[in-house]
């Protein structure tokens, strides 16, 4: 789906095209006997895109499993906000053990399962992009390297948010946190750092690897989807907007994960054993600052002196995985 | 009843094998690997059936411990000194969550200075994490330790940890009396878990617990080891059923009667102690020894009962907590507390010096002659250390130390006699 052609059902995305689709090709969250794995009630912000990427993948991986499904969840966010024991908002079977180890727990689960001969139960991991891309990275990086029948799904939204908005080896360039303050010479988070975690799995060489977001609710389910029927590892980085830490409105989630893609700063694209196989297009492509004007993290670099020469650099990052990734259709601009 | 020639590590691999593990996660570090290794190659070999996971760290050696423990599996793995601390954190996950992992610990000092010998330093430092820890004499012990480990641990569902002392039992050769598979399955049922993640009845693990109940949550891991404090010696009783020789229980008295002194111990060193203690017997000197095997739960009572006629007690440990001194001998304070027994601390044996019978002479007849002190490093070289002090007062970019003692030491070996 993702290397296809943008298709115009009614207004012009699938979202909104969802019940012209056959059947079998609507979204899981369209079907109202969807399984709400991550039920209402939890305590995450309004607006809360890791949430929603939540509700998401995980309903789409129970559709793909038959409800045999076991997740393990890093400490962080998500964790926190699902379950204020005695309420647990998980209707699936869930474990919480540490910030750094959810690789590795899924990987003992799905051994546990085979050991026991229930393969067919399928195993998700998931967290943040700082359990993921930082403190759980050695344990992500053996569940890789080891080909474990596990799928992890990083909710990127670019920091350390349960903490209170620290930076992580996420966070981008020029961005405004608590331990990347606006100020000196080159304020907010410094250039020429970070690690881009789906290049990093790829070179593992995994069976699947895939980025998406909380804009395009059908590319997100058919990625979960087909990493739910694949044996191996698998990991899925879904990008998701966080109207606390980024100082975005609630109401502005879907669209900044929408702006993300439209302007080359997060690729979408699929990869299978380290090769590229698909690539979502750019629509209309939009400038970097129409992404990033809406958000406080980035105010600095706006106002009465705008920082055109960061805003420029920022501009080149998106151009250079425009590139890098063959973004735009043929012939667009 | 089979006995074999092989390796202490070999024999606690044929034990944790007999015990049917379902899912064993190996990390290397001396002087542990030679268990994971054994089982491995059963594994592969097709002898025993169970997932073998080469892991990229201890942290994740316990975590993959923790999944598979969750979804009801039989698990097991091994480690030793910086190991044992790199997977700190998940050690006390596992007995937080209450999941029955039986591990072995290969006793080994912990660094800086890096020293790869044994002492208890490493098992020692998780003595508050929630797990039972079981210390063995000899090889033999280890082995059947580990098959009443995995019954403990999971009819209370808490995580077990089998202390062995490393090279010294763990690398030692000797007749193990190795148990069948049908003595073993009589002894120890399937793993019927207390917990499960099942996509039949799911449920959520791990929730945050605030001060609402986190307090009742730490008491109830406590009322557990409490419960371990009955039930070790219940199953030492029925191994010794089930396979006709003690093994295991909370404490091991030797020759306690009529005597005034007596030295406790945990692990390997007992054996030399023994011997010690034998030849004193016989010239007339009535000192006994006490060792220790369960060290969590620490046997309070029982060795306040065990020590009801000693007048004084000597705690020789291969251990301490620095800036303090003995961490056993603090435990048996504790046990000794409304007795007014004195209580002296010996370290000895850290990083792997020789604890040797000749030393152990010297120390109990200072001990007889009421001149050994309230701690004691046995055959600390003073002079060493002084000279190293006074290097020390006189240079402000002095160097560093490890380095300072082996140069003024000037050999590069360990120190036997």
């Amino acid at each position: 789906m993702p290397n296809q052609p943008i298709k115009f059902y009614q207004t012009g995305t699938f979202t909104i095209g969802n019940r012209l689709l056959d059947e079998n090709n609507r979204s899981v969250q369209a079907t109202a006997a969807r399984y709400n794995s991550l039920n209402s009630g939890h305590r995450a912000c309004q607006g809360c895109g890791e949430a929603l990427g939540a509700r998401y993948a995980i309903d789409a991986a129970m559709a793909a499993a038959d409800r045999q499904l076991i997740a393990a969840n890093a400490t962080g966010c998500l964790e926190v906000f699902s379950t204020p024991y005695p309420e647990t908002s998980w209707q699936i079977p869930w474990i919480h053990s540490l910030f750094g180890n959810a690789p590795a727990v899924a990987t003992g689960i799905a051994a546990g399962l085979r050991s026991k001969g229930r393969g067919n139960v399928r195993v998700v991991a998931q967290g943040g992009d700082g359990s993921t891309t930082d403190i759980g990275f050695g344990c992500l990086s053996g569940m890789f390297e080891r080909n474990d029948d596990v799928l992890y799904i990083c909710y990127d939204n670019e920091g350390y948010m349960n903490t209170g908005v620290q930076r992580s080896s996420a966070t981008p360039p020029a961005v405004r946190t608590a331990t990347t303050m606006p100020l000196g010479a080159e304020p907010g988070n410094v250039f020429g750092q970070g690690k881009y975690l789906p290049a990093i799995a790829m070179a593992h060489r995994i069976p699947y690897v895939a980025t998406a977001t909380v804009a395009d609710l059908h590319d997100l389910e058919y990625k979960v989807k087909k990493a739910i029927n694949i044996r191996g590892a698998k990991y899925i980085h879904i990008f998701v907007p966080c109207p606390l830490g980024w100082g975005s409105a609630s109401n502005d989630t879907i669209n900044l994960a929408y702006m993300v893609k439209e302007c080359g700063l997060f690729p979408v694209f699929e990869a299978e054993h380290g090769k590229v196989t698909g690539v979502s297009k750019i629509r209309k492509p939009i400038p970097v600052e129409e992404y990033m004007k809406p958000q406080r993290r980035y105010a600095h670099l706006f106002g009465k002196n705008p920082a055109t020469e960061t805003i420029a650099k920022i501009q080149a990052l998106a151009n250079e995985n425009i590139q890098t990734y063959g973004l735009l259709e043929q012939g667009a601009k | 009843m089979t006995l074999k020639q092989i390796e202490g590590s070999h024999g606690v691999a044929e034990a944790v094998a007999l015990c049917r593990p379902e899912v064993i996660c190996a990390y290397p570090i001396s002087p542990q690997t030679h268990i994971v290794e054994n089982l491995g190659e059963m594994v592969k070999a097709g002898e025993l059936k169970a997932e073998y996971l080469n892991v990229e760290s201890e942290f994740a050696a316990m975590s993959v411990a923790i999944g598979s423990s969750a979804v009801g599996a039989r698990t097991y793995t091994a480690t030793a000194s910086q190991g044992l601390l790199y997977m700190a954190e998940a050690v006390y996950n596992a007995s937080g969550l209450g999941l029955p992992i039986v591990m072995t610990i290969a006793n080994r000092a912990i660094g800086a200075p890096i020293n790869i010998w044994n002492d208890h330093s490493d098992s020692m430092s998780m003595r508050d994490s929630g797990w039972i820890q079981l210390f063995a004499e000899t090889n033999q012990e280890a082995m059947d330790l580990h098959i009443q480990a995995f019954k403990l641990a999971e009819e209370l569902s808490l995580p077990v940890m089998v202390c062995m002392d490393g090279f010294i039992l763990t690398h030692a050769y000797e007749r193990l009396d190795v148990p069948t598979q049908e003595q073993v399955d009589a002894f120890l049922p399937p793993f019927e878990p207390r917990q499960e993640l099942n996509p039949a009845h799911p449920l959520s693990i791990g929730a945050m617990v605030g001060p609402e109940a986190y307090t009742e949550v730490r008491y109830l891991a406590h009322a557990k080891q409490m419960q371990a404090l009955e039930r070790i010696p219940e199953i030492a009783a029925d191994f010794k059923l089930g396979f006709g020789r003690d093994a295991g229980g909370l404490i091991r008295p030797y020759r306690l009667e009529g005597a005034e002194i007596v030295i406790i111990a945990l692990g390997s060193v007992l054996g030399t102690i023994k011997d010690v203690i034998d030849e004193l017997h016989e010239a007339g000197q009535k000192i006994g020894v006490l060792g220790i095997i369960s060290y969590r739960p620490f046997p309070l009572e029982a060795i306040c009962e065990a020590l009801k006629d000693a007048k004084k007690v000597i705690v020789l440990e291969k251990c301490f907590a620095v800036g303090i001194g003995g961490i056993v001998a603090t435990n048996v304070r504790m046990a000794l507390a409304s007795t007014g027994q004195e209580v002296l601390t010996v370290v000895a044996g850290l990083g792997g010096r020789a604890i040797t019978m000749s030393s152990l002479h010297a120390m109990l007849q200072e001990a007889v002659a009421g001149r050994l002190g309230k701690l004691t490093f046995m055959d600390l070289q003073q002079g060493v250390v002084d000279r190293v002090l006074e290097h020390e007062r006189n240079v402000r970019r002095s160097g560093p130390i490890a380095e300072s003692v082996l140069r003024d030491i000037g050999a590069v070996a360990s120190k036997i006699s």
